[in-house]
């Protein structure tokens, strides 16, 4: 029905008139440019849009989309996100965040949504630096980095963002990267089409901070060698000449070469929907391994789950279907009372 | 059965006018239990009433030992009760932990009945006595009663069969039965209520109604008991009447608000004590719409709530100190977007975990001030356990109206101590008008209503409305990110000045008692008791006092320094190291004195009698 009313919407409709305060040569653009692109293709009035951030360069991503804007605190996005949706399942609420803002000072709150399963689709934009701050790691930078805070390199261990939503119950788990415009925004249609929390990771690149912190993925060159796309019912093919394929061993994963006694029967044939949860994590740690490549595309999608926000509402039915609508007088009025006569 | 049976006439039935009792045991003995049937017995009968429900921070310390006593006090009245009783009359120790945590609030000459079965030689060690009380005359100074509770209990329980462990889990309903014959109540109350608690375990019933039955003829029978009292109900305004404590009480409030209001409340909350009993019955009320998120943390708790409120519902969050202080950050933020929010404290001792189940009101600063920056926000609390329904609805009324957080500071003692509540009508409700903004024709997410300086409340989903909110400082009247030093001053002081424009919503203090004179009491919060009955004895002595009591603290009512002005002395007694007082002395520039109890339990009206004598004499 509202679609068929919807006036035709443009790029241009999800533009705001502020200057947008984003260091030059951000991978935010990149990421901006692409959501403003699908917005309008998603069918939805723009009205019923609402972004909301915590802290951080990415947190100033609603000031530049022309919806409902919500700029909240640092790390707090998904709680704020969870009471809107919880209370307006109506809107279409994404959510857009950080390494620092998601994983750090709101990694509680991040976990929480994704068991929820509230339907909020959430940008993590993963720079694995603190940019705004000005140049310390994140929980996803890499061991022995050396930063403003850590100039004999850090310490930390980093979280691997997508093993952690996966470990939260993630239903729908994906990741692209700023530079691959055409399959980043194949992947937020995918998750604007998700039923519940869909957690993307985009590889972004900070070009002050800690520039090219993802070029072995997006350098033309390296690209294939580096990089495997997932896509759902196909086997899982990478390198230049796309003679490399990822087999399952036992429980593990294993590169071979194509033609080696291998053909592509022999390969891992994506399956998003695979209900096994090892099966997305161990995608969300392949590249860990030396001699893998990194996966994009959506690791995850589980569907049938119940969303929070419909069970919420589903539970005020069905006690209102038993009790009635409440009724203030008998509240009032509600258990033992007694009445003093005047005299 | 009959429950008035008649008595022999040998026996004295003395009416009296009022009473004080305190049943004391362990943890598990189910003293709150009883404390509460008591208490709703003597409501429904139509006394006036104060109840001090007083227990452990620990579940289930070990049985016996002096942490592990719980309490429940109530003081009921054939005229006005003020206060849950400075001492007892009736003192019910069902061990000699309880006895030796309890004793010295025994008034002299007080019924002292204790279990006999639980005066052991193991008992005793676990209390910590090396003497057995019942045995070296230093209870004489009072009516002493050792009955066999728990051997009575057994007898009485013999023929349902069940285990020594269930029914000895009985003996507090025999205690209350005693209770009942010593004041001449009815157990039908009491009755219905077994009956509805245990419906699906007939034994239980049993075992509870015949333990309490046992108890009642055991006095009838044993003519332990010489003399009977009788409390006639009081003259409380005509109406109808319920028992409300006053976490139901600011509950029932939220509800009666979306009522009026129109829109559903949502509540975040994370469980603390002593606040959770609100998440308990909000949680309950889903029939009128009402979400209850029991959130991750306090953080999130706040941060749904402002959410909710974002998108047009009422965001609501409960909590106590340890996570009031957690909100900090997030209550700067409902302050800079300027959206309506309710915020309850019930406050408890602290600093950090402190008492969590002992009250205190000590959290005042930290409402009035305790954020970054300049970040002013109403305060209210409510004087009553019944007053917290009221201040729960003026709470809703003001954030929707002035589109501003508002906090709300109840206290454990009000939280959990009940009194009886004069039921409103619907029609007794103010109106909470909403407006939710349409027009998108010149809208600015920030321009303000000249009267209130609220601005509009822009729900998501209206179009042609798309606007951009946060934290960061806004140019006034566009809500566009703006950092020029005058814009910031600017909105500084506008959201100071829409704090301070509540004042036109609040109303002037009245002083009760006399209108000037040599002393004025000024209190907030739960002091209200003690403080009204001091104020009647000191008055009757001839000595001219006031007492405001406000339930406004931020922004003070404004004829409240004029009234200052009118006394020689002010006084100010709260729970804490002299907030309030801080305030009025800074504010004002008057010399008051500050009267100071951080002992985790509410004042006595005698200790603040003794202030006032030491003040004027």
């Amino acid at each position: 029905m509202t679609t068929a009313t919807l006036p035709v919407q443009t790029k241009k409709d999800f533009q705001t008139d502020q200057e947008i305060r984003w260091c030059p040569g951000c991978g935010d653009y990149a990421i901006l440019s692409a959501v403003q692109s699908v917005f309008p293709e998603l069918g939805i009035p723009r009205e019923k849009f609402v972004v909301i951030s915590g802290i951080g360069c990415s947190s100033r991503f609603p000031y530049y989309m022309n919806t409902f804007g919500f700029h909240t605190i640092h790390g707090r996005a998904p709680a704020v996100a969870t009471g809107l949706k919880v209370a307006r399942p109506d809107l279409e609420v994404w959510v857009a965040t950080g390494d620092g803002d998601s994983l750090s000072i709101g990694g509680n709150h991040t976990i929480h949504m994704l068991r929820r399963n509230v339907g909020l689709k959430v940008l993590m934009f993963n720079n694995r630096i603190y940019g705004l701050t000005k140049g310390q790691f994140s929980p996803t930078s890499e061991a022995g980095k050396k930063t403003k805070s850590t100039p004999f390199g850090s310490l930390d261990r980093p979280f691997h963002p997508l093993s952690l939503a996966i470990g939260a119950e993630a239903t729908f788990v994906a990741r692209s990267v700023d530079v691959f415009q055409q399959h980043l925004k194949d992947t937020l249609k995918k998750a604007a089409a998700h039923k519940g929390s869909a957690y993307i990771e985009i590889l972004q690149n900070c070009n002050i901070f800690n520039d090219h912190a993802w070029e072995t993925i997006t350098e033309k060159d390296a690209r294939s060698e580096h990089v495997v796309q997932l896509e759902h019912g196909k086997p899982l093919i990478f390198g230049k000449n796309r003679d490399k394929g990822i087999r399952l061993n036992a429980l593990e994963l294993e590169v071979v070469s194509l033609g080696n006694g291998f053909d592509e029967k022999d390969l891992l044939v994506h399956d998003e929907h695979d209900p096994r949860p090892a099966y997305a994590y161990l995608l969300s740690q392949m590249e860990l391994r030396p001699g893998f490549p990194t996966p994009i595309g959506v690791l995850r999608s589980w569907e049938n789950i119940p969303c929070y926000e419909d069970v919420v509402a589903a539970q005020i039915q069905d006690v209102q279907a038993r009790r009635g609508k409440g009724d203030l007088a008998k509240l009032l009025r509600a258990g033992d009372t007694w009445e003093v006569e005047s005299l | 059965m009959s429950t008035t049976a008649i008595r022999p006439p040998q026996r004295k039935r003395e009416v009296i006018e009022q009473a004080v009792i305190r049943f004391a045991g362990d943890s598990g003995d189910g003293m709150q239990i009883t404390g509460s049937q008591f208490t709703n017995t003597v409501a429904l009968y139509g006394n006036d009433l104060a109840t001090f429900p007083d227990y452990p921070a620990e579940i289930r310390a070990p049985a016996g030992t002096l942490p592990g006593v719980s309490g429940f006090q109530v003081h009921f009245s054939s005229s006005d009760v003020y206060t849950p009783g400075d001492s007892v009359d009736v003192l019910i120790a069902m061990n000699p932990a309880a006895l030796k945590m309890n004793l010295a609030d025994l008034k002299p000459n007080g019924i002292l009945i204790v279990n006999l079965d639980d005066f052991g030689e193991t008992d005793l060690r676990k209390a910590q006595m090396t003497v057995n009380p019942l045995e070296d005359h230093s209870l004489d100074g009072y009516r002493l009663f050792p009955v066999e509770l728990t051997k009575l209990t057994r007898a009485a329980l013999k023929e349902l069969g069940l285990d020594n462990k269930s029914v000895d889990r009985c003996k507090n309903f025999f205690a209350l039965g005693m209770c009942y014959w010593l004041y001449n109540r009815s157990m039908e109350t009491t009755l219905r209520w077994i009956e509805s608690k245990f419906k699906s375990k007939p034994t239980i019933v049993n075992a509870n109604r015949m333990a309490m039955q046992a108890g009642y003829s055991y006095c009838e029978a044993t003519e332990a008991f010489q003399i009977s009292y009788e409390i006639p109900p009081a003259k409380l305004s005509p109406g109808v009447y319920r028992n409300i404590s006053g976490n139901v009480a600011l509950a029932m409030g939220l509800v009666a608000a979306s009522v009026k209001a129109g829109i559903p409340i949502f509540l975040g909350s994370y469980p603390i004590t002593p606040a959770s009993d609100i998440l308990h019955e909000l949680s309950n009320y889903k029939d009128f719409g009402v979400i209850t998120f029991q959130a991750e943390d306090e953080i999130a708790a706040i941060t749904s709530a402002i959410g909710a409120s974002y998108a047009g519902a009422l965001g609501v969050t409960t909590t106590s100190g340890p996570g009031m202080a957690l909100k900090t950050e997030a209550l700067g933020l409902a302050v800079a977007v300027e959206l309506p929010l309710v915020v309850c404290n019930i406050q408890r001792g602290g600093p950090s975990t402190g008492l969590p189940t002992k009250t205190e009101q000590a959290d005042l600063l930290q409402a009035l001030y305790g954020r970054n920056s300049e970040a002013p926000i109403p305060v209210l609390a409510p004087s009553s356990s019944g007053d917290c329904f009221w201040i729960a609805v003026e709470a809703c009324r003001i954030a929707i109206k002035y589109m501003v957080p508002v906090i709300i500071l109840s206290d454990g003692y009000l939280a959990n101590g009940a009194e009886p509540w004069p039921v409103p009508s619907v029609e007794d409700l103010p109106e909470i008008p909403v407006h939710f903004e349409t027009n998108p024709e010149n809208f600015q997410p920030y321009r303000r209503n000249p009267e209130t300086l609220a601005r509009p409340w822009a729900i998501p989903g209206t179009p042609g409305l798309e606007h951009r909110i946060g934290g960061l400082e806004k140019q006034d009247v566009t809500g566009n990110i703006n950092y020029e030093p005058l814009n910031h001053e600017r909105m500084v002081r506008l959201r100071a000045e829409k704090v301070a424009a509540i004042v036109q919503d609040v109303p002037d203090a009245v002083a009760e008692g006399d209108d000037s004179g040599d002393l004025l009491i000024v209190g907030w919060g739960s002091t209200r008791g003690p403080i009204t009955a001091a104020l009647q004895t000191q008055r009757a002595k001839g000595h001219r006092i006031g007492h405001v009591h406000l339930r406004h603290l931020n922004p003070l009512p404004k004829n409240l320094g004029e009234i200052l002005g009118r006394y020689d002395k002010i006084l100010v007694p709260e729970m804490n190291m002299g907030q309030l007082v801080m305030v009025l002395r800074a504010k004002y520039l008057v010399d008051a004195q500050g009267y100071n109890k951080i002992q985790g339990k509410p004042f006595k009206q005698s200790e603040i009698e003794r202030k006032i004598d030491e003040l004027l004499d």
